[in-house]
This record gives C-alpha cells, structure tokens and sequence, in this order.
C-alpha cells in the first residue's frame, strides 16, 4: 500500500483516506462478519486427507488489493500475448510440430509428456479453441514488474471466489466504492457462457446448450461448480448423467434424453472417458471422446491442453511465447531451472535452501519445498529425491515479492501475494479486470495456497 | 431438468419432513413420560416404532432406556432417520441440486445444518430438549419459509412438495399403524384415563392436539380421531390432505411434460380410496387393515415416481 516515502501509492490513496478515519475494532468486527457470510452462504472448499474437517472456508481479507488502470493494462497486454501463444503452441503440436521441427523444444519432452494426449493429433477442436478459460498466476515483484508463474491451461479454478469476494465487500463496504472507481468483475459469468456458446461444435444446430460437468459434491471445488452453473443459468451435470446416445452427449432428464452440445468440464483429462483413457474411471463418460471428434460436443478446456502449463514445458514459454507471435514475451518467466539437466540438477543441489523446488506435475503447494524457510533434515530429505527422479522437478529463485496489507489484530500488516486474472477465449481474448488474489497468510510465507492456509481477497482495477 | 436432480429435491424434501417428524415423536414422548408415573420405557417402544426404527434400536443397543431411545433419535449417526442424519442427508441433497434452489433456500438449509451440528455434538441434557426440539422446529420452519417465499412454482418445486408429502403421509400412516389398538372400537368403550392419554399423544405426535379439540368441539373419540389424521382434507397433516397436495402437484407435471405415468393412477385411486369412504365403514372393515394397505401404495407411489421421472438410470 505504501511507497518508500511511507506515503499511500497512487492507486491506494483514496483507500488509504478511508481507513484512516476507520475505527479498527468496527473493521475486525467486519471481518468476523464476513467470515459468517462465507460460511452462511457455503462457500467452502474440501480439503482432501482431512476426514473430519473436510469442508473448511477461505480465510477472506477485507483490505483489497488495488491495481491501478495503467499497471493493469499492460499486464493484460502480457497476459493475451501469452493465451495467444499457448492457444498456438497447442495447435502446433498437435498438428504439424514446427516448433519442435525448428529444434526449439526438446521432442521427448512433449511427446513423453503424460499431458500429452496423442488422441489429440490431427484434431481441430471447435472454432480452433484449445484453452477457452485460462487462469494465469502472477506475481509482482516491483512497480511494473509482473512475473509470471504458472499457466493454468487446463482447468483453472478460483473464479468463484473472485465474484464472491466482491459482492461480500459491497455489502461490507457500498461507500469504498463510491470513493473509488473499480471495474466490474461480476459480467464473468455471463460472459463465460457468451464465449461457450460461441465455440458450439458443427454438429450443433439452434441455440447452443452449455452444461458443467463436476466431479460430484465431494469435490474440493464442488462449490465453485454449482456456483457457475447457477450463475450462468445451465445444467450442472456429473458423469452419470449423461451417456452418448445416437452419436450425440446427452443428459438423463425429467423427460427423457436431450443432447449437450458445450460441456464445461470440471473433471480431468484422465477420468473424461473410461473407453479412451483410465478404465477405472466413473466420473466420465464412455464414448465422449468419439463424440467429441465427430465434431458433435465442445469440450472446454480441450482435452490435452495440459500440456501446455506443464511445470517441464513452462522453463521454455519465453521461447514458446516468442515462436508464436514473433515477439519477446511482455511477461517474464521466473528464471527455471529443469533438474533433468545435469548442470542444473548439480546447481540446484548446491543452493537447495534458496531455492523452491516443485513438482513438475504437481500442483496445490503439495509436494514442493521452500528452501529458504526449510529446515536442514527436511532439505536433505528433499535432496534424496531430487536426486532418485530429477526429471521430477524444476527449481526457481524465490522472488522479492511485492506485500500488501491484510487485517491483522493488531491493525495492519504486510503479506505476500499472488495474482490470479481470468481469460476467456473465443474468436477473442476477454480478461476480467482483477482476479483472484492469493495471499500468504502466515508471516514471511510465500506459499499462498489455500491447501496450505493461504487467503483470499478482493482485486480492485481501477478505471482512470 | 435432470432425473438426478428431480430425485435430490424429493429427497431433501423428504428428510427436512422427517427429521421434523421426528422431533415431534420425540416431544410427544418426552410429554407422555412427564404425564406419567412410573417407567415411561413402554412409551418410547412406540416412539421407536413409529419411527420405524425398533429394530435398527436393537442392533445397537440391548436394553431400552428413555435416554438411549432419545439419543438414537435425535443424533445418533447409525440411525440413518435419527434428525441429524436426516438433516445431513438434507443438506447433501441440497448441495447437490444447488442449482435449482434459491439462494435464500439453500441458506436456511446449510444454517439449519451449521446449528444443529454444533447443538446436536454431544449427547443431550434432559434439561436441553425443550430448546433443541424448539430449534429443530424453528430451523426446519424457516427453511420451509425460505422454499415457499422465494421458489418458482415449476417442476422443481413440484418435486419438492411430492417429496414432503410423501413421507408426511408415510410418517402419519406409521403413526396410526402403531397405536391403532388405541382407537379400537372394543377399546374405545373401556375410556380408561390411560387411553385418553394415549389419545392425546397421537394427536400431540401430528402437531394437532389443539386443532382438533376446535374441529371436533372438544369431543375425544377413537373414530374422530382417526377421521382428523386419515380423512379430513383440512388438517395438513392427514392422510388425506397430503394426497390432496401429491395428486395437484403430479397434475402440474403431468402438464408441463405432457405425460401420465403409472404415479398418476396410483395417486389418484389412493386419493379416491381417502375421499369416498367415511370413517365407521373404515373402523368397521378393519383400520389396521386399512392402514397397512395404505402404507404399501404410498411406498409404491414413490417408486412409480422415481421410475416415472427418470430418478435413476
């Protein structure tokens, strides 16, 4: 919130004004209150290991975070620059591979990719769409320095959140935005099903009908699946629902079968047909892959875009980025080292407690390790099996990120960050101004999760 | 709609009604016990039975104490229509079809589950039951409320309703079925003190102890008050008053969807049976006989229903 003059930075001045004429138990009693709300409304999310506690709410921060209108417009410049790329990179390769052909990326590490779904090859998904929802992680280091961290291609989530947290805050605070003038976030849900309609396959004839496929209520972010299926006004469908019926994806109504022609999955890859990938699967639906390809059924995301936000493939978007629009990415990588190579494993060992060592596939904050604030046994530990699958994982620096306020009972105090905007994507790139902020709840932690105790809050872009 | 979501609100319906039924059987027989000298064990033998789980009781328990019979009921996780199983299985339903209910209807459904939680955690004190029958009363009420406040009158809501009505009538007919010998004829003559009590408690289990002393001008006997609970279409928790409700809503889907399933007929011929008949003719051929058929049609309707609409695959 504040400069290094210890004075307000321009897009925090009009919040800054406010809260100085705020009473501070009346604003902890507000985030009590809010936290009520959440609960009331059941905005919950499960956490998977944990029998009896299994649905547990997001610690919600009633200080937003604000981004001025011009730090905004070049991150989302960044951010088409990059959906764009992804979008071609996937048509690439999974037709003519000339990004693999110009010796730009390694063929191994595409085609021995678990994301990687040869099924894919040769097949144009509707209107040439591979990611019609992107959800791409953002870290911000300094005035105008925007790192990015992760790609979420495939099935980003958070959304839910980023509405729910704005309507909480008008109803907690109607005057702050009168003082301020925040961009409206709320059309998300409207324009998601716009964009999904838009993509209808060619076997669709009249009015397209879009659904959500969920994994059932006892996904983690079950919640979120209801909340978008009412939001935009369609079917919420689990996997038994539906069966392919006369070459078409239908769902089993009050009145008999009637065909989906969009099918926003919330479900992955793996479990999306039994016949086609895992057997054991009873989330999906036999056949839908048959469907898909006869170009009777969207499926959003595609199929294999995963391959895309791969940990593995992510060390080499700069050049993916560059290769496809034939420009330097606006957004920077955060500098990746690939354990699979034995420099960098070397290296990676040696600086093991400054580093952050992920997962290639993983994903939730599970499975990595934060150097800097990792005891000696526990880097060892980590060392043995860096060192058994090095092909595993990729290490990063940890960046200075940049903090803002959060209500603590003190008062305020500075935590870390992430940023989360949403992209839609159809004949056009639409990015919602704001997002979903993550924050490190815990002091000095850079984990922002919310599987690992990280919050939320409000995301202001402001209009100027 | 989906098939699946027609069969969650049936069934959320169905176990917010029970679990009120439930607290009702419960508080007629905290009352019978309080009116009583001596053990009151037998009264909550009939509790049991008319909640239709003696025997789940039995599995878990060897011996029966009023305490046990009250905890079983109200909380215990084993007895699938003990209120708080009831009010889970309510809220996973809701969860489930999310979609199709209100916000202000899925509000009171999750705030009914957040409070009986925490109430219902640990085994309850004699001396608490007023209040947690009171909450669940209150809780159930309003969710009921919210439904009728804010729900569009479409097929969801007609799912709904036929749901709440199936197992109001299948809660009153269980009721009757287990304490007809109290409103035998034969019986009814002997007019013990006792039977006046258990007169009492039946009406008190169906909410209906001060209604029918208004219907019926004060005046208790055994076919008057079979005729409250079985006949009189004005008293909302009758057997004929629930028909009422299923057989209109069934007649809205049949529109909407322009179909007739087996349910129709079943549901029509029930009612037919419910609206022809006067009371003696039915004391006359034989209540419990009368009861125990209505119970296997209502069981059927439900069937004929989730067949009929598709519930499952």
């Amino acid at each position: 919130m504040m400069n290094a003059a210890s004075n307000p930075r321009q897009p925090y001045e009009h919040y800054h004004e406010w809260y100085e004429g705020q009473d501070r138990a009346r604003l902890i009693a507000k985030s009590k209150e809010a936290e009520n709300l959440f609960r009331k409304t059941g905005i919950t999310f499960a956490v998977y290991g944990h029998e009896d506690s299994s649905e547990k709410l997001i610690p919600f921060d009633i200080i937003p975070r604000i981004i001025s209108g011009r730090e905004w417009r070049k991150l989302a410049q960044g951010i088409e620059q990059r959906v764009i790329a992804l979008n071609a990179f996937l048509d690439d390769i999974y037709h003519k591979q000339e990004i693999i052909k110009a010796g730009r990326i390694p063929r191994e590490l595409i085609e021995r990719n678990e994301a990687f779904l040869p099924q894919m090859i040769g097949f144009k998904p509707p209107g040439g769409v591979y990611t019609h929802i992107v959800g791409t992680d953002i870290v911000r280091t300094g005035e105008d320095q925007f790192y990015v961290l992760e790609d979420n291609a495939r099935t980003p989530s958070g959304v839910s959140y980023m509405l729910e947290n704005r309507e909480t805050m008008m109803q907690m605070f109607p005057e702050l935005f009168h003082i301020n003038k925040v961009r409206p976030v709320e059309d998300y849900p409207k324009l998601l099903r716009q964009s999904l309609a838009s993509l209808a396959p060619p076997g669709c004839s009249g009015k397209p009908r879009v659904a959500v496929l969920t994994p059932g209520i006892f996904n983690s972010a079950y919640y979120e699946h209801a909340f978008l299926a009412d939001m935009m006004g369609v079917e919420l469908v689990e996997g038994s629902d539906l069966r392919v019926v006369d070459g078409k994806v239908k769902m089993r109504t009050t009145r008999g079968y009637e065909a989906i022609d969009v099918l926003y999955r919330r479900v992955d890859d793996d479990f999306l047909d039994p016949l086609t990938f895992r057997p054991d699967s009873a989330l999906g639906i036999p056949g839908i892959m048959d469907v898909y390809r006869a170009g009777n059924i969207t499926i959003a995301n595609a199929p294999g875009t995963g391959i895309s936000d791969d940990k593995a493939i992510y060390s080499y978007m700069p050049e993916i980025v560059e290769f496809y629009t034939g420009r330097k990415a606006m957004l920077e990588n955060v500098p990746t080292w690939r354990c699979s190579e034995e420099d960098s494993l070397k290296y990676v060992l040696e600086h093991l407690s400054e580093l952050v060592v992920k997962e290639v596939h993983g994903s939730g904050g599970y499975g990595m390790l934060v150097g800097p604030t990792a005891s000696k046994k526990e880097c060892a530990a980590f060392a043995e099996k860096l060192k058994a699958r090095p092909s595993n994982y990729i290490a990063q620096p940890t960046l200075s990120l940049s903090t803002v306020p959060i209500m603590v009972n003190k008062g305020i105090a500075p935590r870390h960050v992430d940023l989360r905007p949403y992209v839609l994507v159809s004949d056009k790139v639409q990015i919602i101004p704001g997002g979903l902020t993550r924050v490190a709840l815990k002091e000095g932690s850079l984990v922002v999760n919310s599987s690992q105790g990280g919050g939320t809050k409000d995301t202001w872009v402001l209009e100027d | 709609m989906l098939g699946r979501t027609a069969n969650g609100l049936y069934w959320m319906f169905r176990y917010i009604e029970r679990a009120e039924n439930i607290a009702r059987l419960i508080d007629a027989g905290l009352r019978m016990a309080l009116t009583r000298s001596g053990s009151s064990d037998e009264d909550w033998d009939g509790v049991l039975q008319s909640a239709g789980v003696r025997e789940d009781f039995d599995a878990v328990h060897a011996t029966l104490t009023s305490a046990d019979a009250i905890d079983f009921l109200l909380r215990d996780r084993a007895n699938p229509s003990s209120v708080m199983s009831c009010i889970d299985s309510a809220r996973n339903n809701a969860r489930m079809v999310r979609t199709a209910l209100t916000r202000e209807t899925w509000e009171a459904t999750n705030e009914c589950w957040i409070e009986l939680k925490q109430l219902l955690s640990r085994r309850a004190k004699p001396a608490d039951m007023p209040e947690i029958i009171d909450v669940i009363k209150r809780r159930t009420g309003l969710i009921r409320g919210a439904f009728h406040g804010t729900m569009l009158r479409d097929d969801i809501y007609n799912f709904s309703r036929i749901g709440t009505f199936i197992e109001r009538a299948d809660n009153t007919a269980r009721i009757l079925d287990v304490k007809y010998y109290v409103l035998l004829p034969a019986i009814a003559k002997v007019g013990s003190s006792l039977d006046n009590k258990q007169w009492e408690s039946i009406l008190r289990s169906v909410s209906a102890h001060r209604s029918y002393s208004w219907v019926y001008d004060g005046d208790y006997s055994p076919a008057n008050i079979a005729d409250f609970l079985i006949l009189n279409d004005r008293m909302p928790r009758s057997l004929a008053y629930s028909y009422d409700k299923i057989v209109t809503n069934l007649g809205y889907l049949a529109k909407l969807y322009g179909e007739n399933h087996a349910a129709h007929d079943t549901a029509s011929s029930t009612m037919m049976l419910l609206r022809s008949r006067a009371m003696e003719d039915i004391m006359e051929q034989g209540l419990h006989e009368f009861i125990e058929e209505f119970i296997v049609h209502n069981n059927r309707l439900g069937e004929e229903i989730s067949e009929g609409y598709r519930f499952y695959r």
